[in-house]
C-alpha cells in the first residue's frame, strides 16, 4: 500500500481564471481568486528603474522608490505605517534597473485601503525634507554593511565585469558617493518626469471578486495621466569577454571568501531559456545543487554552499556560479568549478540528469503558487515578459521538448571556460 | 486556524498530527525530535546541527546519492532546522508523490549509515558554514551576548557550537547523539495536505509502528540561576556599522506570562507572528522603539524578538546605531521607553491593535500548506499542540495592567546583558 490521496486537480492559472484588463490611461490589471484564504496580495511594477539614473546620482530611482512611503499630499509617515500596521498590512517598493516594483499583503477586507495608499504613495509623494534625510541614513548605514559584506561585493564585482560597458554593470542602490550627492529635489524632479500610468501593471490575488478588483483599481488609478512619461532608453549591446578576468575584492578580518563565476545569459525571450535554465539545474540546482554542489559540497566537503543560477530578464542575463569557501581553499573551488563549465560545454547532459530535472521542473510548480503571492509573483511575469496567460498550463509540455541537444548548444551559446569572469571576495588578495 | 486535526499517538510512542487541507495537491509531511542545543554537553556543543546535517548522507535503502535527487525528481521541497529545543525535517511533495517522504522519514529515524568519509567530509562543511556566519556582526555580537546571559545552562552556546567542538567531534559521538535522541517516542509526525486523515493514519501505522521504542532520552534538568547584576560586553571587528543587542531573560513558552511579553513586544518593537514560511511580515514603523530610536534619529533600525523555548530564554532588542550617534544615547532611548510602559499602562486600543496583527499574521501564514504542517508540530516542542491553537485567544485576553506587570518583572537591569559591536574599519581594496 502507498499513501492515500485525492485525485490531482489542475490547479495552475490560465486563461480561463485570470482576469486582465487594460484600463484606459495603460495600466493592466490582472486579478485571480482565491476564496481559500482569507488575505489579498498587491502586487505589480512600473517602467521606472536605475536606467533613467546618470552615473553621478546612482541610486536615484531606488532612492525615489523608498521615499514614496514617506509622506503624502494627504498623510505623514506615521499616518501612512499607522494606517497600515493598524490592520495587520505591509506595502513596499524597491526599484530594479528596469522597474519599480511595489507589493502589498492585507486582509481581504482591508483591500480599499491597500489600494488607496498604493494609489497615494504613487501619484502624491512631497518627500518631506525630515524624512527623506532618515532615509538617506539608512540607505548609507546599508551601503556600509554591502562593502563588508562578502557575497555582496563578489556579486557586485561580477556584474562589473562581465557587464563592462553596459548599464547592467552597476548597482541599482548605488553608492555612498552617488547617495550623498542626490538632493531632495532630485527626488521630486525625478518622481514628476518618469512617474506615470504608462505600462504600469498592477496584480490582485486572493479573496477578491475579480471584477471587483479591477474595478477598485480603476477607482484608484484610473484618473491618473502624465503625457510626457518618457519610455525607458534601449539597452546598448553586451560586448562578450574575450578571455578570463579575474578580480578579488579585499575585505580585511572576513573568515570566508565567496566566489562569483561565470558570465553573461540569455533574456527571459531567448528562445533557448529554457533549455539553459535545465541546463543550469543539472549544472547546479538539482538535488543537492547539481554537479557543482555534488564536486564542490559533497565529494570534497570544501564549501557551505555551492550552486549555480540563471538570472534572466528583460536584457541579457547572467549564468553564475557560486560558492562560500575558506580562504586557502578558493583557488582549488574554481579549479573545480572550471572543470565542471568545461565538461558541460563539451558533452550533453545524460538522459537521465534531463528527465530528472524535467520531473522537477513540473513537479514544483504547483507549489511554488501554492500562497497568493506565489501566483502573484507568477502573473507579473506572464505580462512582464508578455508569455500568455497559458504559459502555465503549457509549461509542462515545453519542459518535455528540452533535449540533451539543446542544452548543450545553450551552453556553447553563453558558457566559455576560457572567457569566464571570476569575482571574489575576502580576506585575502588572491587575484592572478 | 485549527479545524480539524486527527491527534494519536501509537504504541511506540510516535505522536502523530495530521489535517486535511484539500486547496491545493500537495502534501507537507514534517517529522520533529525532540533534541537541539539544549541537549547539549560541554565539548559536544554543535552535535545536534551535525546529526541533522549527517541524516541527509543516505542509508542502506536510500544512498546520499539517490535521497536527493529522488525528492527533486518529483518537484518536492525539503530541508531540516536545528534549533535550541528541537530539530525537523520535512518535505513537502505532490500529493501523489508523498509516500516517498513518509518512508524516507521512517527509514533515517533508524538506518543513517554515519560513514567515517561523510562525517570528516561534513566536518570541513559545518566549520566553512560556522566561518560564513562569524563574518557578520551580529552573529558576534549575539553569540557573546548569549554566552554571557546564560552561566550553566545549555542555552549558553549557539545552535552551530564552539569551532573547538567542531573540530574535534567524532563519529561515535555523532551517531550515539542520533541513537538517543531519534527513536519514536521522541518525535512528533505533522502531516498536513490534499489526503483523507484516516486512510494516511493507516499508511503512518504501516510505516511507524514496527520502529522499536527507545530507552527514555536524557532531558537536561539545569536551571539558570537569577542573575545578580547587569551585564555588559563590547565586541569589536571590521565594519562601519555599531550594534546594541540587549537580551532580557525572558519567560519559557509554557508559562502564562509569555503571551503578555508577545503583547508587550509587539508594542514595543513590532508584531512578529508564528509563520517560518511565506506570508511575509509586518513593518515596525509605529512601535515605541522604533519611535523613540529611529525617528529620533539615534538608530536606523531596530527590532526586537521573544523566542517560545521549554526553558526560559532571552527576549532580544537588537539596535543598529545611525551613523555619529553613539550606542550610549540609543541605550538611553530604549531605557525611557521601558520606564515607560512599566509607569504607564497601554491603552486597550494598543491591544486590540497587536491582535489585529496576530490575525493578520495567521492568515498569511495559512496560504502555505508547509507553512500549516509547521504549525501542526511546532508548539509540542516546547509546550503542547493547545499553546498554538489556543495562541490568539491568549494574546486577546492580556490586559494593559498584564503588560505593565511584564514590563517591571522582566525589564529591569538586573535581568539583561548590553552588548556592544564597535567596528574597527580597516578599509577594502581591490586586486
Amino acid at each position: 500500500m502507498s499513501a492515500p490521496v485525492k485525485a490531482t486537480r489542475n490547479t495552475l492559472p490560465g486563461a480561463d481564471d485570470i482576469t486582465r484588463v487594460v484600463l484606459h490611461n495603460g495600466i493592466t490589471v490582472l486579478a485571480r481568486p482565491n476564496f481559500s484564504s482569507l488575505s489579498v496580495v498587491v502586487n505589480g511594477y512600473l517602467a521606472v528603474g536605475s536606467l533613467f539614473d546618470s552615473d553621478e546620482k546612482l541610486g536615484l530611482a531606488h532612492f525615489t522608490g523608498l521615499s514614496l512611503m514617506r509622506g503624502t499630499a494627504r498623510r505623514s509617515f506615521q499616518q501612512i505605517y499607522d494606517a497600515l500596521e493598524s490592520v495587520g498590512a505591509s506595502l513596499g517598493f524597491g526599484a530594479g534597473v528596469h522597474s519599480t516594483g511595489f507589493n502589498g499583503h492585507a486582509l481581504a477586507e482591508d483591500l480599499p485601503l491597500l489600494l488607496d495608499l498604493l494609489a497615494e504613495t504613487l501619484r502624491q509623494p512631497v518627500f518631506p525634507t525630515e524624512q527623506v534625510e532618515r532615509l538617506r541614513a539608512q540607505l548609507l548605514t546599508g551601503l556600509a554593511i554591502r562593502a563588508q559584506d562578502t557575497q555582496e561585493m563578489s556579486s557586485l564585482t561580477f556584474d562589473q565585469v562581465v557587464f563592462d560597458g553596459h548599464p547592467y554593470r552597476r548597482p541599482e542602490d548605488g553608492y555612498v558617493e552617488t547617495i550623498q550627492a542626490t538632493k531632495v529635489e532630485d527626488l521630486v524632479a525625478f518622481h514628476r518626469k518618469y512617474f506615470g500610468p504608462r505600462h504600469i501593471v498592477v496584480v490582485v490575488v486572493g479573496a477578491v471578486d475579480p471584477a471587483r478588483a479591477v474595478e477598485q483599481v480603476e477607482r484608484v488609478l484610473g484618473s491618473w495621466e502624465n503625457p510626457e512619461q518618457p519610455d525607458l532608453p534601449a539597452l546598448p549591446a553586451l560586448h562578450p569577454l574575450e578571455q578570463t578576468v579575474r578580480k578579488h575584492v579585499y575585505i580585511p578580518g572576513k573568515s570566508q571568501a565567496d566566489l562569483v563565476m561565470g558570465s553573461s545569459g540569455p533574456t527571459r525571450r531567448s528562445p533557448d531559456y529554457i533549455s539553459a535554465s535545465l541546463g543550469n539545474n543539472i549544472l547546479g540546482q538539482f538535488g543537492m545543487m547539481g554537479r557543482i554542489g555534488d564536486v564542490v559540497r559533497e565529494q570534497s566537503g570544501l564549501a557551505y554552499y555551492a550552486s549555480s543560477s540563471l538570472s534572466a530578464g528583460v536584457g541579457p542575463g547572467s549564468w553564475e556560479v557560486s560558492a562560500g569557501v575558506n580562504p586557502a581553499n578558493l583557488d582549488k573551488a574554481i579549479g573545480m568549478i572550471q572543470s565542471e563549465i568545461l565538461r558541460f560545454v563539451k558533452e550533453p547532459v545524460s538522459g537521465d540528469e534531463l528527465s530528472d530535472s524535467q520531473a522537477n521542473y513540473i513537479g514544483r510548480l504547483p507549489l511554488s503558487l501554492e500562497s497568493n503571492g506565489g501566483v502573484a509573483g507568477a502573473l507579473v511575469n506572464l505580462e512582464r515578459y508578455d508569455l500568455g496567460l497559458d504559459y502555465y498550463r503549457k509549461y509542462a509540455d515545453m519542459v518535455h521538448r528540452v533535449t540533451p541537444e539543446s542544452i548543450l548548444e545553450a551552453a556553447c551559446r553563453y558558457l566559455d571556460p576560457e572567457k569566464l569572469a571570476i569575482a571574489s571576495a575576502g580576506p585575502e588578495g588572491m587575484a592572478s | 486556524m485549527p479545524d480539524s486535526i486527527l491527534m494519536t499517538t501509537l504504541s511506540n510512542g510516535l505522536a502523530v498530527h495530521l489535517k486535511e487541507i484539500h486547496t491545493a495537491p500537495i502534501i507537507s509531511n514534517w517529522l520533529w525530535y525532540r533534541v537541539g542545543s539544549r541537549n547539549e554537553t560541554t565539548g559536544r556543543t554543535g552535535i545536534s546541527h551535525w546529526v541533522e546535517h549527517m541524516q541527509f548522507k543516505g542509508t542502506p535503502q536510500f544512498p546520499s546519492s539517490v535521497l536527493d535527487k529522488a525528492i527533486s525528481r518529483e518537484g518536492g521541497a525539503w530541508n531540516a532546522f536545528t534549533y535550541l529545543d528541537w530539530t525537523t525535517f520535512f518535505e513537502t511533495l505532490p500529493a501523489e508523490k508523498v509516500d516517498m517522504g513518509l518512508r524516507l522519514e521512517a527509514d533515517r529515524m533508524v538506518n543513517a549509515i554515519y560513514d567515517p568519509e561523510e562525517v570528516a567530509s561534513e566536518r570541513t562543511v559545518i566549520i566553512s558554514e560556522r566561518e560564513g556566519i562569524e563574518d557578520e556582526p551580529l552573529f558576534r555580537l549575539g553569540e557573546a551576548v548569549q554566552e554571557a546571559a546564560f552561566s550553566v545552562h545549555p542555552y549558553r552556546h549557539e545552535v552551530i557550537g564552539y569551532l573547538s567542538d567542531l573540530k574535534t567531534m567524532q563519529r561515535d559521538d555523532l551517531y550515539n547523539h542520533y541513537r538517543t535522541y531519534y527513536c519514536p517516542n521522541n518525535a512528533v509526525l505533522a502531516i498536513a495536505g490534499d489526503f483523507d486523515a484516516q486512510e494516511m493514519l493507516a499508511r503512518v501505522r504501516e510505516l511507524y509502528e514496527g520502529i522499536p521504542a527507545g530507552p527514555r532520552p536524557p532531558r537536561p534538568a539545569v536551571v539558570e540561576p537569577l542573575s545578580a547584576a547587569e551585564k555588559r560586553l563590547t565586541v569589536e571587528g571590521p565594519g562601519e556599522t555599531t550594534y546594541v543587542q540587549i537580551a532580557y531573560h525572558a519567560p519559557a513558552a509554557s508559562n502564562s506570562d509569555f503571551y503578555a511579553f508577545t503583547v508587550l513586544d509587539s508594542l514595543l518593537s513590532g508584531p512578529s507572528g508564528l509563520n517560518m514560511f511565506g506570508g511575509g511580515g509586518i513593518s515596525n514603523k509605529t512601535s515605541r522603539l522604533y519611535r523613540a530610536m529611529v525617528e529620533k534619529e539615534l538608530a536606523v533600525n531596530v527590532n526586537g524578538g521573544l523566542t517560545a523555548s521549554i526553558d526560559p530564554y532571552l527576549y532580544d532588542i537588537t539596535i543598529t546605531v545611525r551613523p555619529q550617534k553613539s550606542p550610549e544615547a540609543a541605550l538611553a532611548a530604549l531605557d525611557s521607553e521601558i520606564k515607560r510602559v512599566q509607569d504607564q499602562l497601554v491603552s486597550p486600543e494598543e491591544i486590540a491593535r497587536a491582535i489585529k496583527q496576530a490575525k493578520a499574521l495567521f492568515a498569511y501564514g495559512s496560504e502555505n500548506i508547509t507553512n500549516q504542517a509547521f504549525w501542526l508540530g511546532y508548539a509540542e516542542m516546547f509546550a503542547h499542540y493547545d499553546w498554538f491553537t489556543s495562541y490568539v485567544e491568549r494574546l486577546a485576553a492580556v490586559a494593559p495592567a498584564d503588560v505593565q506587570q511584564i514590563a517591571q518583572d522582566y525589564l529591569h537591569s538586573r535581568n539583561r546583558v548590553v552588548g556592544t559591536y564597535l567596528p574597527k574599519n580597516e578599509g577594502e581594496k581591490n586586486s
